[in-house]
C-alpha cells in the first residue's frame, strides 16, 4: 500500500490515465506550473496554460470532447463557473439528449471548492447541488484520497460530462496555495483521514454513483459528502459517548444519487440526518427527502448545511459551515 | 490643471504603509485566506482617484485596498474588516476581495473582470442620476481576455458611457506571463471597439494623473469611455505567500519540494517523449526562475520612489509630510489593534 496526499491522488491517477489514453488532455488557468509533474511527463502539446477565458476554454473543452478528445478542463474554483456555466447547462449537459443519443461530451470538469480557510463567499462555496440540478452532469466529490483518484479515474472513463470537485481543506496544494501561502501562524480544522489516506498501488475505478457506509450505526442515518463526512464521523464518535449509534453514509457521488444505499440505511434507522456544506435551500439536503418519501420510508429528518454567504470572518464562518456541535444538536433532537 | 506631486505621493505612501502593515498582520496570521496587495500600483491608482468626486463610482478588483483607501475610506474600518471584526468596513463578511463601500459607490469583486459590468451600471446609473458623474474600472492584464469585460467595453462604447477602463498591467496573471495567452495588442484591442486609448507609464503618477485628467474631462462631458493602459509591477507577486517569490526569498527551502516531485515525474515511463518532456521542462523551469530576473526585484520601477526622489529637492517639507502620513498609518493601525477579537 502506499500512502499520498489528496491532490496528489488524483493527479496520480490522472497520470496513470494520461499515459494509458494519449486523447487526454489538460487545461486551464496557470495549469503549467499547477500541474507542472504532469507538464514535464506528458509534455506542452497535452498540458496546456489557457487565458482567463473560461466561457472560452470551458465551452472549447466541450466541443474538443464532441469531437473525439478526452479533455479535462480546470476551473481555479467551482465559483468561477458562474462566469462559463453556458458550457455545461446549455451545452455538454445536453449534447446526448438533442443529437438522440448519439453523441456525448466525453468532458472532465476538475475544480476546487469548499471552505473552511477564511478566504471569502466567491471562493469558498459548493455548488455541487447547482450543478447536480441539470439533468445530463455527472457531479463528484470524493472525501478520501483513495477515492479522490478511484473516481477521477471513472471519470475519465465516463461517456459524458463529469464534474470532479476537490474539497480544498482536503487538498494539500489548494490549501497552501489560497490558505496559508507558506505561513506557520494560521490553522484549518484539515480532516487527517481526508488529507493523507492509503491508496492503491495501480488505479482501478471507483464506481460512479455508489454511495459508501463509512460507519455503521443503528439510531440515526447520517448522510453527508466531502469533508462534511469527516466532520460527522467526529461527531458520531462524540454521540457514541453519549449512547447513540449514528451511521454514516458518504455519497461521493451527487449526481446520479445512490438512491439504493439511502433509502436501505434509513429503512433501518428511521432518522435521517443531511450534512451537506452546500447552499441549504433548493438543492441536496431536500433532494434526500424527497428520495426516502417517494420511497415510502417514514423518518425524522433533519439536515445541517449552508444558509447565507459565506462570511470571510473566520469565527463566523466557523459557525455557518456545518461543524460538529451543529451536527450533535440535531442528532440530539432527532433523537428525542 | 496640473498634479500636485506633493499630495500625490502623501497619499501613496499612506498606502504603502497601509499595505505594508496588512502584510505584516497576514504573516501573523491575523488576516486569514489570500492577500493581494496593491504595492507597486500606487501611481496610478492615486493618479486617477484623486480626480474622483461625489458621485463618481469605483468598480474594483482583487486589489481594491489601495483605492479605496485613497478615495477617503477609514482605515481602521478596512483593517477591522481584514481582521474579521464584525466593526470592519463590511461587518466582517467580505474581506480584503470583497470591499463595499455604498457612500463611496465603490464595489469590488473577486470575480475576475467584473469591473466591467460593474462600472457600466454605475456608469449608466449616472447618466440619469448623476449627470457628469463618471464610473471608474480598475482591473489587470488578465482581466483584458474575461468575455464580461470585452463585452462591457463595447457596450460603453456603443451607449458612450462615462467610463474610465484602466488596466493596470503588471504582465502576469498569478503564474502566467500574460503575453504567452493574449492575441494582439491590448491598445488596439480597445480601438478595435471604438474607445480611444492612451498609454502612461504606471510608475509615474505625474504622468497618470495628467492622462487621466483629459480623459475624466471626456467622460463628463458625455463623449465617451476611454481605456487607460498603465504598466506596473507587484512587489509582492499576485498574493502574499506566492511560491514564486518564495523561492527567489528562500530557494534553500522551496526548491527541494518542488524539484523532487518534478524529477521524479520527469523520469517517470509512460508518456511523451524525451523531446516534448524536455519541452515541458524548459517551461517549468521558466517560470520557477522568472522572478530572479523580474522586474519586481529592480527598484527604479517603484512608483513611490520614483515621486520621492523628484521631491526631495526639498527635504525639510519632505520630512514633515513623511513624519505624518506615518505618524496617521500608525496611529489608525494601533486603534485597529485595540480590539481584535481573539
Ligand atoms: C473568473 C475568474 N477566473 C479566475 C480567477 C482566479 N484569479 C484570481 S486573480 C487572477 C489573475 C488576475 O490577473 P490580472 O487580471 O492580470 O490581475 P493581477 O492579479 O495581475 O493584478 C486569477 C486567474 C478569478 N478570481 N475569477
Ligand atoms: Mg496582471
Amino acid at each position: 500500500m502506499r500512502t499520498m496526499f489528496f491532490t496528489q491522488a488524483v493527479d496520480d491517477a490522472l497520470a496513470q490515465a494520461m499515459a494509458d489514453d494519449p486523447r487526454i488532455i489538460l487545461f486551464g488557468e496557470d495549469i503549467p506550473l499547477l500541474r507542472r509533474n504532469l507538464l514535464v511527463r506528458f509534455g506542452p502539446r497535452r498540458v496546456r496554460g489557457t487565458p482567463i477565458s473560461e466561457s472560452a476554454f470551458l465551452g472549447a473543452g466541450v466541443a474538443a470532447a464532441m469531437a473525439g478528445l478526452c479533455p479535462v478542463v480546470e476551473m481555479y474554483m467551482v465559483d468561477f463557473l458562474g462566469v462559463c456555466m453556458d458550457a455545461l447547462l446549455n451545452h455538454a449537459a445536453k449534447v446526448e439528449a438533442f443529437s438522440g443519443g448519439k453523441w456525448t461530451a466525453r468532458v472532465v470538469v476538475r475544480a476546487p471548492c469548499g471552505g473552511g480557510y477564511g478566504d471569502g463567499g466567491q471562493h469558498e462555496p459548493s455548488l455541487w447541488g447547482w450543478l447536480a440540478h441539470i439533468p445530463g452532469l455527472t457531479v463528484l466529490v470524493p472525501s478520501t484520497p483513495a477515492d479522490a483518484g478511484g473516481l477521477m479515474l471513472a471519470a475519465l472513463q465516463h461517456n459524458g460530462p463529469v464534474i470532479f470537485l476537490e474539497h480544498k481543506l482536503l487538498s494539500e496544494t489548494w490549501l497552501e496555495f489560497l490558505g496559508s501561502g507558506a505561513r506557520r501562524t494560521v490553522q484549518y480544522d484539515v480532516p487527517a483521514e481526508g488529507a493523507k489516506g492509503a491508496v492503491p498501488q495501480k488505479w482501478e475505478p471507483v464506481p460512479i454513483g455508489k454511495a459508501v457506509l463509512r460507519r455503521a450505526g443503528g439510531d440515526v442515518t447520517i448522510v453527508s459528502v466531502g469533508v462534511g463526512v469527516h466532520r460527522t464521523l467526529e461527531a458520531a464518535e462524540a454521540l457514541e459517548a453519549e449512547g447513540i449509534s449514528a451511521g454514516v453514509l458518504d455519497l461521493r457521488t451527487i449526481s446520479p444519487l445512490d438512491k439504493t444505499a439511502v433509502c436501505e440505511a434509513v429503512a433501518q434507522t428511521g432518522r435521517l440526518l443531511v450534512v451537506d456544506e452546500d447552499y441549504e435551500g433548493f438543492g441536496l439536503s431536500g433532494e434526500l427527502s424527497a428520495v426516502v418519501l417517494e420511497a415510502g420510508i417514514s423518518c425524522k429528518y433533519a439536515r445541517v448545511c449552508t444558509q447565507t454567504t459565506i462570511p470571510y470572518a473566520r469565527h463566523l464562518e466557523d459557525q455557518i459551515l456545518p461543524n460538529k456541535q451543529r451536527i450533535n444538536a440535531s442528532v440530539r433532537q432527532l433523537m428525542q | 490643471m496640473s498634479p500636485d506631486l506633493w499630495s500625490l505621493y502623501a497619499l501613496m505612501l499612506k498606502s504603502r504603509l497601509f499595505e505594508e502593515a496588512i502584510a505584516q498582520l497576514w504573516h501573523d496570521g491575523l488576516i486569514s485566506g489570500e492577500m493581494h496587495l496593491g504595492t507597486g500600483e500606487e501611481a496610478i491608482i492615486a493618479g486617477v482617484v484623486t480626480q474622483l468626486r461625489e458621485g463618481d463610482a469605483m468598480a474594483l478588483d482583487h486589489r481594491g485596498t489601495a483605492a479605496l483607501l485613497m478615495r477617503g475610506v477609514d482605515p481602521v474600518l478596512i483593517l477591522h474588516e481584514l481582521l474579521g471584526n464584525p466593526d470592519g468596513l463590511c461587518g466582517g463578511m467580505g474581506g480584503h476581495m470583497h470591499l463595499f463601500s455604498k457612500e463611496y459607490l465603490a464595489a469590488s469583486s473577486g470575480i475576475v473582470g467584473a469591473e466591467g459590468p460593474t462600472a457600466v451600471g454605475f456608469a449608466l446609473s449616472a447618466q440619469y442620476l448623476h449627470p457628469g458623474a463618471i464610473a471608474v474600472a480598475f482591473f489587470g492584464d488578465g482581466a483584458m481576455n474575461q468575455g464580461m469585460l470585452m463585452e462591457s467595453m463595447n457596450l460603453a462604447s456603443a451607449w458612450n458611457l462615462p467610463v474610465l477602463f484602466v488596466c493596470k498591467d503588471d504582465g502576469w496573471a498569478i503564474t502566467t506571463q500574460s503575453k504567452s495567452v493574449t492575441g494582439g495588442d491590448l491598445n488596439e484591442r480597445a480601438r478595435g471597439l471604438g474607445i480611444p486609448a492612451a498609454e502612461v507609464d504606471g510608475c509615474d503618477v505625474s504622468g497618470v494623473w495628467e492622462v487621466s485628467h483629459s480623459a475624466i474631462e471626456r467622460a463628463r462631458s458625455g463623449q465617451g469611455p476611454t481605456f487607460l493602459h498603465a504598466r506596473c509591477v507587484h512587489f509582492e507577486g499576485h498574493f502574499l505567500g506566492l511560491q514564486l517569490i518564495r523561492i527567489v526569498r528562500d530557494p534553500l527551502r522551496e526548491m527541494p519540494e518542488i524539484a523532487v516531485p518534478l524529477t521524479q515525474s520527469f523520469l517517470r515511463p509512460g508518456g511523451a517523449a524525451l523531446r516534448e518532456r524536455l519541452a515541458g521542462l524548459k517551461t517549468v523551469l521558466a517560470a520557477v526562475f522568472s522572478p530572479l530576473c523580474d522586474p519586481r526585484r529592480d527598484s527604479a520601477n517603484d512608483p513611490v520612489r520614483s515621486a520621492r526622489t523628484i521631491l526631495q529637492s526639498d527635504p525639510v517639507r519632505l520630512q514633515e509630510l513623511e513624519d505624518q502620513v506615518e505618524k496617521e498609518i500608525s496611529s489608525a493601525l494601533a486603534s485597529a489593534l485595540v480590539e481584535v477579537p481573539s
